[in-house]
């Protein structure tokens, strides 16, 4: 699958739901390739910026779209990766801030 | 000049846009991607990360082995690096 195609199917999926994709489409593509790529090695869409374990098992709760995309978004505007944003922060409404990871340290397994 | 050392994902986009970062200020610095690590060195390079950043999130960013700056805060990255 492609890049695009991946987008594409994506979008179908959550706008509809209400989750918007990041305005910045270069960024977007290439989180796109990051869950190809671990797609491709993990077999599972591991957040691309988050280190997977290679458990899928393990990583449930960073499989994108991560299970703390919905507090993020709320609080922050943006996930933890940038790719789901809200409109507020696709418009520039609120401040682009770096979000702080949420994931509780006893999830994280090597 | 600042020791700057990058620990980084090789699919995180807020690490490429780090480095950039790094690159366009002309602070120098050495980075590892931890995905692509394996065995050993893997295991060393998180032990490295949790010493400095106990969340393992990354970009986490080393100045002089002892300041850490967990994502791209720029200007604390420039701060730090007196710039």
């Amino acid at each position: 699958m492609t890049p695009e195609k991946l987008y594409e199917t994506l979008k179908k999926l959550q706008e509809p739901k209400g989750y918007l994709f990041n305005k910045n489409r270069t960024m977007v593509m290439e989180l796109m390739e990051g869950l190809l790529e671990n797609k491709d090695r993990y077999g599972y869409m591991a957040c691309p910026c988050r280190l997977a374990s290679g458990s899928q098992q393990d990583d449930r709760d960073i499989i994108c779209p991560c299970v703390y995309r919905e507090e993020d978004v709320r609080e922050f505007g943006s996930c933890y990766c940038g790719l789901y944003v809200s409109r507020e922060w696709n418009e520039d409404k609120i401040p682009h801030e770096c979000v702080p990871e949420r994931r509780p340290l006893e999830k994280i397994t090597f | 000049m600042a020791n700057v050392y990058l620990y980084a994902l090789s699919t995180c986009v807020h690490c490429r846009n780090t480095r950039q970062f790094l690159d366009e200020k002309n602070i120098e610095y050495d980075y590892v991607y931890v995905d692509k690590l394996s065995g050993q060195e893997r295991e060393k390079a998180i032990e490295e990360v949790r010493k400095y950043n106990p969340k393992l999130s990354f970009p986490t960013i080393v100045i002089d082995g002892d300041k850490t700056i967990v994502g791209l805060k720029q200007d604390e990255i420039l701060e730090a690096c007196g710039k």
